[in-house]
């Protein structure tokens, strides 16, 4: 075909492609041969559409300015007092799990059995449904069914939504995303910053642990009051964090002269001067914030 | 200028009639509520793929700040709520658009359902159209665990224990759906992937079917 084309060949090919050349005229068909009042898609009715696709976007995007997504608090495995509830659409199996026979032994009914039938049926209907009436009124059994379906369902939300309600009166809770809100409005009212459920919780840790100076604070008893980790227990502060606090000679004068009336006791006759000079430069090393 | 280049291509590949086949048929005046107002019905359809689309761009959008891995989800989530520029309004849109789409498509169901559409020869078009809603169903169910609070976590868990309790599969379709024994960092991108790949591909492929078959067999006449 390449080598061009005689005028008795049928179909004329667009170069070598098999893209056949185009020669009927380009003219949209008028709609007089179909019953009523046919428009074209492109562009009569497309604009309509779009006209009512933008009153929908408008009234969408309002409500959606207007009321913000919801937002818990982060996910937490222990939290034991959580109500689990599933998105609106789930309501209907979540609450007809509940009901007895198709729950506990009768699970296999509940989760296969009655959903399978209802939605085997549905993805089937054509089916099941093979007349030719296409009236809905002249389909008694299957409109009739669907109507019934559609109350179930309805019911069976508004019950679960009414349970969920109820349960939170009960334990006195709000939903976590209304109290999040709430909190957060709070705060902006007294003029602070939104509270904050993202920061990384670091635990706090010695730094230099294995230092010869925490061999000294275990001899000297400091452990005694301190705790083993240092993290403090009773009146004794946590050691953690301590050189955030004092100075290394704020320490050395702790350590060699007490403080708190004996509540910290003198170590002037325990240690000597170059031990608790160790120590206390070990423990101004205590920042909570690495350097 | 514009009528050149045009000209130029579909003297090459002949494009015209892919798009003239769209652009001219023809929209019966029983499905025009310009004409009847009550053809309000057939509306809908069209809406829940306008509001899909709008699910689509809003998904694409937050998957620019949304972190899939359970230390940072929440993080990304409360961030793109309150610090990115019309962070909230997209992710608004996603959020209610989800529930938006299912009212539509559940009204779309019931029209088709009781105007009888579906019956022969349309009996292949209803099935892709439930599959569709499965497929939407499902993207509702592994979109809400993403943002990783509280009440995604335990719809989720109490979602695939239901799952679970199904005999012989039940305990694959847990673990697969776990990545695991429990919900936690392997469900989660599981669920990111299945929320943001798999379903919205096979979405795709089922809508394309969907619209080839109304456009090969018109819409439903008159009752």
């Amino acid at each position: 075909m390449a080598h061009g084309h005689n005028s008795n060949e049928k179909v004329v090919y667009v170069g070598d492609s098999r893209v056949k050349k185009n020669n009927h005229p380009n003219i949209p068909p008028d709609y007089t041969s179909f019953p009523g009042k046919s428009e074209a898609f492109i562009p009569n009715f497309l604009l309509k559409e779009w006209m009512v696709g933008c009153v929908v976007l408008v009234g969408f995007l309002v409500w959606v300015i207007a009321e913000p997504a919801p937002l818990g608090y982060p996910a937490d495995p222990t939290n034991a007092a959580f109500i689990p509830m599933p998105d609106w659409y789930f309501l209907f199996l979540y609450q007809f799990l509940k009901y007895p026979y198709v729950s506990q032994d009768y699970i296999l009914l509940g989760t296969v059995g009655i959903p399978g039938v209802m939605f085997g049926a549905l993805l089937l209907a054509p089916f099941l449904d093979t007349g030719k009436e296409r009236r809905f009124y002249r389909r008694p059994i299957a409109s009739s069914l669907m109507g019934l379906t559609l109350i179930a369902c309805v019911y069976l939300t508004v019950v679960s939504w009414d349970h969920y309600q109820h349960q939170l009166e009960i334990n006195g809770q709000v939903p976590e995303h209304i109290e999040r809100e709430e909190k957060a409005r709070e705060a902006a009212e007294a003029g602070k910053e939104r509270p904050n459920y993202t920061k990384p919780t670091v635990e706090a840790s010695l730094v230099d642990a294995n230092d010869p100076a925490m061999d000294i604070a275990k001899q000297a008893q400091c452990v005694g009051c301190h705790a083993a980790d240092l993290k403090g227990q009773g009146n004794a502060p946590s050691l953690i964090g301590v050189g955030d606090r004092l100075s290394k000679e704020q320490l050395v004068e702790t350590i060699t002269n007490g403080r708190g009336n004996g509540a910290m006791p003198s170590f002037k006759e325990s240690l000597s001067t170059e031990e608790i000079d160790e120590l206390s430069t070990w423990l101004s090393k205590q920042k909570a914030t690495a350097e | 200028m514009f009528k050149s280049v045009y000209n130029w291509i579909d003297e090459r590949l002949d494009i015209t009639p892919l798009w003239r086949d769209v652009a001219d048929h023809e929209v019966p005046e029983h499905v025009n509520p310009a004409h009847h107002f009550s053809a309000f019905v057939y509306c809908f359809g069209g809406l829940t793929f306008f509001i899909t689309v709008i699910q689509i761009l809003s998904g694409m959008f937050l998957t620019m700040y949304y972190v899939p891995d359970i230390i940072n989800a929440y993080a990304s989530v409360d961030y793109l709520q309150h610090k990115v520029a019309f962070g909230q309004i997209v992710r608004g849109m996603h959020h209610f658009g989800a529930s938006l789409v299912i009212v539509m498509m559940f009204l779309h169901t019931l029209r088709v359902f009781f105007t009888g559409s579906y019956k022969a020869p349309r009996e292949m078009n209803w099935v892709v159209g439930m599959l569709i809603f499965f497929i939407m169903l499902g993207l509702g169910f592994t979109g809400y665990l993403l943002p990783w609070d509280n009440k995604a976590y335990y719809a989720t868990k109490v979602g695939v224990q239901i799952a679970e309790s199904v005999p012989v599969i039940g305990p694959y379709l847990a673990s697969f759906l776990y990545g695991g024994d429990i919900v936690g960092a392997q469900t989660l991108t599981r669920f990111f992937a299945i929320h943001v790949f798999f379903l919205p591909g096979a979405l795709i492929a089922m809508l394309a079917a969907h619209f080839i078959m109304i456009r090969k067999q018109g819409i439903s006449g008159p009752l």
